[in-house]
């Protein structure tokens, strides 16, 4: 069962199940995403962490960060072992072997961005394919930060990294990013949404919606980076405003894999170029042989706006 | 706390957050929850900070912004008031008050050796609009 959560103030009432002294870096984003969703419920939660950021700094020898069941397991099963917890808690209650069961239990997975599209994909996919009844939430920065900021295939055109560095020869990385929304839609879950730590309100309802369905939810959560975007670790809600206000990073759902409905709409839309401003990794772009990139950006995000808009309309 | 050795370490650990939970988890407040030493509750990254935020109570409409955007869980919020910092668990990234929202903030960083009070009393004035 849900909370109702009407307002901020309402929201703050909540007792925190992720603590605080864990070790990610001042001002990331990967924290807000995470305490958001064990806030919005009350029910016990079962929480898979693939290998990443999120998993290095919360549960470091000898301290754990987490109130709630978790696990850490390998950089590729985190929806593999969701599903598996997931399977033996059904079969125990068919069994009649559970301590309580009338207390609601919600399987969670995290995972990066890596873990997600690039590495984890086969499994997810797989679990999805399954309709295991789990949540998984991808915290997308759009690199492998917790390496030292290698490309995935979650990277944006033209960002510089360390395995797709810009300099005389390059503009950084040379691929679009992986529409992993669709994808997942396209794979059956009947919950697929985007959320950004900026719009909590919107985040909240996502998060609670995911877990209350029956059967595979998948989340991809824009998380900011301060180290790797190169931005000062105060920036870090400006400039996820700036992705949603530029309809880079849109907020939308899809549910039954084709009824699209856009969340968020910004009251003013301001230019990519303004978000790409914001952040290092994007500055060799402003160069005068690398200004054409700028345009060629704002025309593919109006583009994937417009189509959006056409498919929230005709809800294929 | 004492620590094992790296031999002495097995593969494969559990790290209890409490030593015992009374009740539901959810519905208790972080103050009535009896944490084990290996939660990292018990912990500090004060040493981290080389600015600190400085909370002003004369300022704040509790609108709670700070306490959803913080990252390190360091706002208390305590029945729907903003009651102060956690500097055992703040970082000092300055988020909070980035989302500040009142003019003339509420939230201000200030030197991690600066005294509290003394900050309180160079609160800078309000920024007049230009228009």
């Amino acid at each position: 069962m849900n909370k109702e959560i009407r307002n901020l103030k309402q929201f703050s009432t909540s007792n925190d199940r992720f603590e605080g002294a864990h070790l990610l870096c001042p001002g990331c984003a990967h924290s807000i995403i995470v305490r958001e969703l064990l806030n919005c419920t009350d029910d016990n939660l079962v929480i898979a962490n693939a290998t990443g950021c999120l998993e290095v700094c919360t549960a470091v020898y000898p301290h754990t960060s987490w109130d709630a069941s978790w696990i850490h397991i390998g950089f590729e099963n985190a929806a593999t072992s969701a599903s598996g917890a997931e399977a033996m808690y059904k079969a125990l209650k068919r069994k009649g072997k559970l301590k309580d069961p009338d207390k609601p239990v919600k399987f969670v997975a995290f995972g990066g961005d890596g873990a997600t599209y690039d590495i984890g994909f086969q499994f997810l996919s797989g679990a999805v394919e399954r309709g295991h009844d789990f949540t998984y939430v991808c915290l997308d920065n759009e690199v492998y930060a917790n390496t030292g900021g290698q490309r995935s295939s979650s990277t944006p055109i033209g960002a510089s990294t360390t395995t797709t560095p810009a300099g005389r020869i390059s503009y950084g990385e040379k691929k679009m990013k992986k529409d992993i929304v669709s994808i997942m839609a396209a794979n059956g879950a009947p919950y697929v949404a985007q959320v950004s730590p900026n719009k909590w309100k919107d985040m909240v309802k996502k998060y609670q919606k995911a877990l209350s369905i029956e059967g595979p939810a998948f989340i991809n959560a824009m998380s900011a980076c301060t180290t790797e975007w190169k931005f000062p670790s105060n920036e870090t809600i400006q400039v996820s405003d700036l992705a949603t206000d530029s309809l880079v990073f849109p907020l939308y759902e899809i549910e039954e894999g084709h009824k699209l409905t856009i969340t968020y709409r910004p009251r003013k839309i301001i230019p990519v170029r303004d978000y790409l401003g914001a952040q290092g990794r994007f500055k060799h772009l402003f160069k005068k042989e690398n200004e054409y990139l700028i345009e060629a950006m704002q025309k593919s995000v109006d583009a994937k706006w417009e189509l959006l808009q056409r498919r929230e309309e005709a809800g294929v | 706390m004492d620590y094992l050795g790296w031999d002495q370490v097995e593969a494969g650990a559990v790290l209890p957050s409490f030593d015992e939970v009374k009740g539901d988890i959810a519905l208790l407040k972080q103050a009535e929850r009896d944490y084990a030493p290996t939660n990292s509750y018990t912990a500090s990254v004060a040493d981290w900070r080389v600015f600190k935020p400085v909370f002003n109570r004369d300022l704040c409409i509790d609108c709670q912004n700070c306490w959803v955007f913080c990252p390190d869980t360091a706002i208390i919020a305590v029945d729907k008031k903003m009651v102060g910092i956690d500097y055992e668990h703040c970082k000092g990234c300055g988020v909070c008050v980035d989302v500040c929202p009142t003019n003339q903030k509420s939230l201000l960083m200030f030197d991690e050796n600066e005294d509290n009070d003394r900050a309180l009393q160079n609160w800078p004035e309000k920024i007049k609009k230009e228009k």
